[in-house]
């Protein structure tokens, strides 16, 4: 292992962003560290968005099965092996996380296991159960901590009864009730996949819509068919309290957007109500990088507010997303290097995307959002019942919603709601990546049948020149 | 032995040389003396003569071939008794690009479907550099809609691609009465007269800033002539109390003959209907004629679509439209009605001006500035007479339009003016 050794670029924390800042810097010819806590790939790979998509896809495929007989099929009874469920979902992370660490190796990058803390000076403590194993100095520091699950004062997880994403994942065996605090990403792709297993799932959101983030016709196309497939939702609710009763029951007290206090029972109780940075012992403020509620206050090119530290990813604050992790990872290294044509991450081209039954994706303003920043807007809409592609695959709900400025068609947001729109969006993110008006979309040839036809004749619909409705 | 031509140096400068064309065909007898070709470079267009005799085997550089550097082979002469097939034998280099024509397509700016779609295809963009320019499509738009001259702009995407921040950038510089507006070669900025009067910054609209910069532009990137006409308008006037008499379904002005006459001479003079677009001239097929309509922000040009095929009522009646929807609050012409044009008329008759000089709106080539129609004593057989006259003055962009030329569409302006009978045909 390595001790006190210099580097050009030491990156603390071992995730999406992290790792792939140290890829980059090393292709550009950077002497690479990267100091990690626990398991290289981060929260996403080991406990978040790769097994969550591995736990996703069973639940999608024992949904088709229960609707073998639409399609002309059928086979004996289902059933299947929670066990072998999650255990695949931990090889699939497992083999990904040596995937990471084959690619740091190939890029010559150095990795160090321990916890890392800012020493001052581009020096870098590296420590192991409290104990330092070695000093690192690099003329640029950049923390990539990552993030962890929010803990509410009242509704502490003890992992037995009340979970977070961790618990979650690993489940022993699937809940015959389960309660869902908070309906964003995390939140509802649970309630999709105990849904669609089984489980009598309730989900209670604060705000007054699910998937409080995307637009207002997606979310509430969203509750309808959570509605549809057997899941009750409160919305405009609040969890007060959460009771242990005996070994397999928890008591909610969920106060209702009526303002009334319902008690209800549940066997299993999932948070998912947010997530803090991961600001804490890694001596932060002692060097002058500011903290601003849990989260490191960064400039446009990631630089904090100590020379030659820099942060990255979830531990900067929202979007909570590896991809803009990533993104933000390779612009920042960029920058050190001084790497031409640099740009600043632009929220509004990073792309969101929730794996729950009906998928949710989106880029960019809402139709309120951009009314709100005072632009005009032409507003397209194509549903899943218009396309062949969706008919064919059994999938006809759902909906493609475009929102242009009326005055320049710049595409400023589009929504989608229905099967596969995670893998469709990124044609949307292209668009606008490459500020495309709407003109250009609708001059783009889409193959049919595919879904993505629905992204065309969405903007179609917004000039009011669709075709197939 | 084939003997090579090759581009000349005809001057001392001459680096590169355009083929205007070919006088003489391949197989063509060829004496010296005999013309070969003209050959057109930065400063005039001259012939090439034959120093050989023989026959015209290849032409290798064929007519409109640009930028070819001197002494490279633009074609080849076979001395008597030579076959043509030794010029397989011929290692000829390719021409290094091919023949670039300057003006060939025809480009029909008022397209009404492609309109509707995209405003911002009307005419040509408004940049003159050289060459392609790289920027968004949402950048692109959004410099037409605000005039910006994408060729200023520098970008700041990949590869220096113009985007949508360059454009705002451009745009909010231009906001704070910013040294944007003076040229980088301006000695020192203009000071201001602070502490001397009491005074007051009035705050402009987008579109006062658009006039400014693109006028600004105009002036000191455009070579600007001037021609100036006195026609005598008795006739017309007459012509127009008797049209006016007859029906009530109309009411022409003295402008709209002016509209009906340069649309007229522009078709008789196409030459002038032209502009300069990336280093090359560009002949529309259209005449779209844009008349100055002055409204409390500043001023817009809306746009008299093939002018030359309207008559006076229909132009009168569409000019009246037209400036209502300029004038009225918030202005109401979408931007392919007032964007594009490839002509334009002011008329300050009805303020008293006897003649000014406009500034040309590019990438238009001229605009027609009109002085008001009065009494004047002039000179008629000899003896001193009573006329109602109006002075026109033409301003050209030289690039475009020569002396001669200017003055081909006056006097085919002039003609229909005083004879006002011939543009009713």
């Amino acid at each position: 292992m390595a001790t006190n050794k210099s580097f050009d670029v030491v990156i603390l924390g071992g995730g999406p962003g992290g790792y792939v800042a140290a890829i980059r810097a090393a292709q550009l010819g950077l002497k690479t560290a990267v100091v990690e806590r626990e398991h290289l790939g981060g929260i996403c790979l080991n406990w978040g968005c790769i097994p969550t998509k591995t736990l996703l896809r069973v639940s999608e495929i024992r949904h088709t099965l229960d609707r073998l007989d639409e399609f002309g099929l059928s086979c004996g009874e289902i059933s299947f092996d929670i066990s072998k469920i999650v255990k695949r979902s931990r090889q699939v992370a497992g083999q990904l996380s040596k995937g990471v660490e084959f690619l740091l190796k190939k890029h010559k990058v150095t990795v160090v296991m321990g916890d890392g803390q800012l020493a001052g000076g581009g020096k870098l403590i590296v420590s192991k159960d409290g104990k330092e194993i070695c000093q690192l100095s690099a003329k640029h520091i950049i923390v990539a901590t990552g993030a962890r699950a929010r803990r509410l004062p009242d509704l502490e997880a003890d992992g037995e009864l009340v979970w977070t994403y961790k618990e979650a994942m690993v489940p022993k065996a699937i809940p015959k009730s389960l309660l869902v605090i908070g309906s964003g990403a995390i939140g509802m792709e649970f309630a999709s996949f105990y849904s669609d297993l089984g489980a009598e799932v309730t989900v209670v959101e604060m705000l007054t819509r699910v998937l409080p983030v995307e637009d207002e016709e997606i979310s509430a196309q969203a509750e309808k068919q959570f509605k549809k497939q057997g899941m009750k939702i409160f919305t405009g609710a609040t969890v007060q309290s959460l009771k242990k009763k005996g070994k397999n029951t928890v008591r909610a007290s969920i106060q209702t957007i009526d303002r009334k206090t319902d008690h209800l029972d549940f066997e299993r109780a999932i948070l998912a109500v947010g997530i803090v940075g991961n600001v804490e012992n890694i001596g932060l403020e002692e060097n002058g990088v500011q903290v601003h509620r849990g989260h490191i206050k960064t400039g446009p090119y990631m630089e904090t507010t100590a020379p030659g530290i820099y942060a990255i990813g979830d531990v900067t604050g929202a979007p909570w997303l590896a991809h803009k992790a990533m993104h933000e990872g390779v612009l920042c290294v960029e920058k050190i290097v001084g790497v031409d044509g640099v740009h600043p991450l632009n929220t509004s081209n990073v792309p969101g995307c929730t794996y729950c039954r009906p998928q949710i994706a989106s880029v960019g303003l809402s139709e309120a959002a951009a009314l709100d920043k005072g632009y005009a807007v032409r507003v397209g809409r194509f549903p899943f019942t218009g396309n062949g592609k969706a008919i064919a695959l059994g999938e006809a709900e759902g909906m493609v919603k475009t929102v242009f400025d009326a005055k320049t068609g710049e595409l400023l947001g589009a929504h989608m709601i229905g099967a596969e729109v995670t893998e469709l969006i990124q044609g949307y993110t292209i668009a606008k990546a490459m500020e495309c008006t709407e003109v250009d979309l609708m001059q783009t040839i889409f193959p049919h049948p595919t879904l993505s036809e629905m992204m065309h004749e969405s903007v179609l619909d917004a000039y009011d020149r669709v075709l197939h409705i | 032995m084939p003997i090579n031509v090759l581009m000349p140096a005809l001057s001392p400068t001459m680096t590169e040389g355009n083929i205007a064309h070919w006088i003489k065909k391949e197989g063509d007898n060829v004496s010296a003396g005999d013309l070969l070709c003209e050959i057109e470079t930065d400063k005039a267009t001259m012939e090439l003569e034959a120093i050989d005799d023989g026959v015209l085997g290849k032409i290798v550089a064929p007519d409109g071939t640009e930028n070819v550097p001197v002494n490279s082979l633009i074609g080849i002469i076979l001395e008597e008794g030579e076959d043509a097939a030794v010029l397989g034998g011929l290692d000829i280099p390719a021409v290094s690009e091919a023949p670039t024509k300057i003006a060939a397509s025809p480009q029909t700016p008022a397209a009404p479907v492609a309109q509707a779609v995209a405003p911002q295809a009307t005419l040509a963009p408004v940049a003159r550099s050289e060459g392609r320019i790289f920027a968004s499509p949402l950048a692109r738009r959004m410099a037409t809609q605000s005039g910006l001259d994408l060729a200023a702009i520098s970008g700041s995407g990949p590869n220096g691609r113009v985007v949508k921040a360059d454009i705002e950038a451009a745009l909010s510089g231009a906001t704070t009465a910013a040294p944007v507006a003076i040229p980088a070669s301006a000695p020192s900025p203009i000071s201001p007269l602070a502490g001397i009067r009491p005074y007051q910054d009035i705050q402009t609209s987008k579109m006062r800033k658009v006039i400014a910069q693109r006028l600004q532009e105009s002036k000191q990137t455009v070579p600007h002539f001037y021609l100036t006409v006195d026609c005598e308008i008795d006739d017309l006037l007459k012509v127009r109390e008797e049209l006016n008499g007859r029906s009530d379904a109309y009411k022409l002005s003295v402008n709209d003959f002016i509209v009906r006459a340069s649309a007229l001479a522009l078709r008789r003079v196409p030459e002038c209907n032209a502009s300069w677009i990336d280093g090359g001239l560009r002949q529309y097929s259209g005449v779209d004629i844009s008349v100055a309509v002055a409204i409390d922000e500043g001023l817009v040009t809306p746009i008299l679509r093939n002018a030359d095929h309207k008559g006076l009522s229909s132009l009168s009646e569409e000019i009246k439209e037209l400036a209502a929807r300029a004038r009225a609050k918030p202005m109401g012409l979408m931007p392919e009605e007032y964007q594009g044009g490839t002509f334009s008329i002011s008329n300050l008759g009805m303020f008293g001006i006897k003649e000014f000089a406009a500034i040309i709106n590019p990438p238009q080539s001229m605009i027609l500035a009109v002085g008001a129609g009065e009494q004047r004593p002039v000179v008629k057989d000899g003896a001193l007479a009573i006329a109602a006259m109006m002075s026109c003055t033409l301003s050209a962009d030289h690039r475009v339009v020569d002396g001669a030329a200017g003055a081909r569409f006056l006097a085919a302006f002039k003609g229909f003016v005083e004879e006002p009978l011939t543009m009713l045909l």
